[in-house]
C-alpha cells in the first residue's frame, strides 16, 4: 500500500466515494465525492501533534482496533500507519465541527498550519478506461446469533478483535489478556460463526479455519493456555495449510468436532461453552476464560448500491458476481469493470493477491491493446422499423440503448460496447425492429417449425 | 402399440446460464428423464417473447416450459428474469382466453446447480400434460366448424 501511495503514476483518492458512473469500456466517466478531511494534505506531515492535542479525550471506539481501543476526533487512520500517513478530523466527533465550541488546540499544535475547518466536500469527475472494484468484505456481526452471547462479556471476542489484540500495534501491544488484565488459562475458539449456518450465511467463508488455527497457535505460543477448538470440519485447503493444521495439533490444542452451540456467561463472569462432540457422541460443557468467535466474511452492507452503480450483478450470497466461475473469475458482465479480492467471494491473502494481480494485468493488457473484443451476440435495431417508442430503453440492464432524434422522428441506437446480447429488448419491441443477433425471431421460429415437422420425432415416438 | 398411446410434445425455452446449464448437467450426470421435452436455448429468459410460446402451441406443442435464473440476484444479465416474471403472468391470462389449460404452461426458475430440479420438473410436467391429453386445437376447431 505504501508503494501505491508513492507511485508517480497512481493517484490515490482516499476518504472519497464514487457516486456516479456513466459511459462504457474505454471511456467511463466517474463522479467522485471527496469528503472533507479538514486537514490540508499538502501541508500535513503526519507528525501526530494534533492527535495529542485533540480535546476530545473521552474518545470513540477505534474502528481499526475493532472497538478495543479509543481514538480521538483527530487521528491518523490505521493507528498511525494509514496510507497516506496524514491526519483526518472526524466531523461527527470533533467538538468544533459538531458543536461549534472548542479551544481548537489542534490548530495551535499543528506545526505546519495544516488544519483547515473550512474545507468543503468536493465533487471531481474523472475519465477512466476501466474500473477495478475492490471494496472488500465486512465482518459478520455475531450479535445476530444470540446463542454466542457476544457483547454480554468483554471476554467474548470476534475474530478481528482477537487479531487486533494479538497484534504488536494493537491495544494490548500484542499481549493476549482477559478484561481483568490477566493471561487466560483456558480459551475456546468457535469456528463457523456466521457461515455454514442456515440462520446466517450458508456459504463456507473459507478463511476462518486457517485464521482460527493461527489464533490457536498464538494463544498457545503467547499464554500457554489450554485451547479448545470447536469445529465442524477443518478446511485446510491451501499450500502448506494442512501441515500447519498438523503443527497446531502437535502443539496440544484440543479439537472438539462439533459446532459450538452456546456460550453462557456465568454469574461470576466466567464463560461456559456448550457443544456436542460428534466424534464421542456426547454433549460437552467447557469452562473457559475467553471465547473467540471466528466470524465469517460477508459482503459489504452497501454492496447492492455499489452493484447498481457499476452495473454488476451479485450472486445469491450477496458477493459480486464474476462473469464465469472458472474461466472469468475477475471479470464482470460489464465490459471494462473488474473485480479484485473479497468483494467477489471470501478469500485469503494469497488468493486475494492473485485475484487482484490478474485483474490489474487484464486492465493493463486492455490499455496496451487499445481496442476491445466484444461478443458478436448483440442487439441490432432496424432503423426503418423503429418507431422510437422507447419501450426497450427502460428494459435494458446495461443502458446500452439510447434514443437518437433526427428529422423530427427518432430511433433507438444500440451501443455495442455495452450490449451483452440478452435480447430482452428484442422480446419487447412492439414493431419487431430489434434483432437479437444469433437468437433472432426467425431462428427461434425455425427451430420450433423444425421440431413439429410431421415426420421426424412423431414417427420415432410412435415406434416406441 | 395401441392407437390411444399418447406421448406429449413439450417445448422448453431455457436461458443459457441457469436452466440450460442445469439441463446440460443433468445430461452429463446421466440423470434419467422422459424424452418429451425439446429444448430451445435463448441467452436470457428475458429474450422469450410470449409470442414464441403461442407459436409453439400453434405448431403442435402439448405443453411449454419457460425457465430462467432465480430472482432476484441469479440473472446473468442483472434483471432479465424480472422481465420474465412480469411477462409470463400476462401470458397465462392470454392462454386462458385461447382455452389452453394453465397446466400446459409452466414458468419458473432453476439454477445451473439444480439439475435434480430440472429432471423432476421434466418428469412431473410430462406426466401432467400426459393426463391432460393432446392439445389438438386444429382437430377441435375443425369439429366446431362442422
Amino acid at each position: 500500500m505504501m508503494d501505491v501511495g508513492r507511485h508517480p503514476n497512481i493517484e490515490l483518492l482516499t476518504y472519497s466515494d464514487v457516486i456516479g458512473v456513466s459511459g462504457y469500456v474505454g471511456q467511463f466517466k466517474a463522479q467522485i465525492r471527496k469528503r472533507p478531511r479538514y486537514v490540508d494534505m499538502t501541508l500535513c506531515t503526519g507528525c501526530g501533534e494534533c492527535v495529542d492535542a485533540c480535546v476530545y479525550r473521552k474518545g470513540v471506539p477505534n474502528e481499526f482496533d475493532a472497538g478495543l481501543s479509543k481514538r480521538r476526533a483527530a487521528y491518523i487512520p490505521l493507528n498511525g500507519q494509514g496510507v497516506p500517513m496524514k491526519a483526518v478530523i472526524d466531523k461527527d466527533t470533533c467538538v468544533w465541527l459538531s458543536r461549534g465550541k472548542c479551544l481548537k488546540d489542534c490548530v495551535k499544535a499543528c506545526p505546519t498550519g495544516a488544519i483547515n475547518f473550512d474545507q468543503k466536500e468536493e465533487i471531481v469527475e474523472l475519465n477512466v478506461g476501466s474500473i477495478v472494484v475492490a471494496t472488500g468484505f465486512e465482518m459478520f456481526d455475531p450479535k445476530r446469533l444470540s446463542a454466542y452471547a457476544y457483547g454480554k462479556s468483554p471476554d467474548i471476542l470476534d475474530g478481528l478483535q482477537f487479531e487486533r489484540m494479538s497484534s504488536a500495534t494493537g491495544p494490548t501491544k500484542g499481549q493476549i489478556l482477559t478484561a481483568d488484565g490477566k493471561k487466560p488459562e483456558r480459551v475456546a475458539i468457535i469456528h463457523c460463526v456466521g457461515s455454514r449456518d442456515e440462520h446466517a450465511n450458508r456459504y463456507c467463508s473459507r478463511v476462518c479455519c486457517m485464521y482460527a488455527l493461527k489464533h490457536a497457535h498464538l494463544v498457545r505460543d503467547k499464554t500457554g493456555a489450554e485451547v479448545f477448538e470447536f469445529y465442524m470440519d477443518i478446511r485446510a485447503f491451501g499450500k502448506d495449510y494442512e501441515e500447519f493444521y498438523q503443527r497446531v495439533q502437535e502443539e496440544g490444542v484440543y479439537f472438539v468436532r462439533g459446532r459450538g452451540a452456546e456460550v453462557v456467561v456465568l454469574n461470576d463472569g466466567k464463560l461456559q461453552v456448550k457443544a456436542e462432540d460428534t466424534t464421542l457422541g456426547i454433549p460437552v460443557q467447557i469452562s473457559v476464560d475467553m471465547v473467540v468467535l471466528e466470524t465469517a466474511m460477508e459482503p459489504q452492507r452497501d454492496s447492492d448500491k455499489v452493484a447498481s452503480l457499476f452495473s454488476i450483478s451479485r450472486s445469491a450470497s450477496g458477493f459480486f458476481q464474476e462473469a464465469h466461475p472458472k474461466l472469468r473469475p475477475f471479470h464482470t458482465n460489464t465490459e471494462g469493470v473488474f473485480l479484485a479480492g473479497t468483494c467477489q467471494a471470501p478469500k485469503d491473502v494469497p488468493d486475494t493477491v492473485a485475484h487482484a494481480g490478474a485483474a490489474a494485468s487484464e486492465v493493463l493488457s486492455m490499455l496496451s491493446r487499445g481496442e476491445v473484443v466484444i461478443s458478436p451476440t448483440t442487439a441490432l435495431v432496424d432503423e426503418k422499423l423503429c418507431s422510437g417508442c422507447k419501450t426497450c430503453i427502460a428494459l435494458c440492464p446495461y443502458t446500452a440503448l439510447s434514443y437518437l432524434a433526427h428529422n423530427g422522428t427518432g430511433v433507438v441506437q444500440v451501443n455495442e460496447a455495452l450490449c451483452k446480447g440478452c435480447g430482452t429488448c428484442a422480446a419487447a419491441c412492439p414493431a419487431g425492429a430489434i434483432t437479437a443477433r444469433h437468437f433472432t425471431d426467425q431462428q427461434i421460429v425455425a427451430e420450433l417449425e423444425g421440431l413439429f415437422k410431421p415426420s421426424a420425432m412423431a414417427k420415432e415416438l410412435a415406434s416406441i | 402399440m395401441s392407437e390411444n398411446h399418447f406421448e406429449p410434445r413439450i417445448v422448453g425455452f431455457l436461458c443459457n446460464w441457469c436452466t440450460y446449464t442445469a439441463a446440460d448437467t443433468a445430461g452429463v450426470n446421466r440423470m434419467k428423464m422422459p424424452p418429451n421435452v425439446d429444448i430451445i436455448r435463448v441467452m436470457c429468459s428475458g429474450r422469450i417473447d410470449p409470442e414464441f410460446v403461442l407459436k409453439a402451441f400453434a405448431l403442435g406443442a402439448d405443453g411449454v416450459i419457460v425457465s430462467g435464473c432465480h430472482p432476484p440476484g441469479d440473472c446473468h444479465y442483472s434483471n432479465g428474469n424480472f422481465k420474465t416474471f412480469r411477462r409470463m403472468p400476462l401470458l397465462e391470462t392470454v392462454l386462458a382466453q385461447y382455452g389452453i389449460e394453465k397446466e400446459r404452461f409452466h414458468w419458473g426458475w432453476i439454477s445451473g446447480a439444480e439439475a435434480n430440479k430440472w429432471t423432476q420438473l421434466v418428469h412431473d410436467f410430462t406426466e401432467q400434460v400426459r393426463t391432460l391429453g393432446p392439445l389438438d386445437w386444429q382437430h377441435e376447431l375443425a369439429s366446431k366448424e362442422d
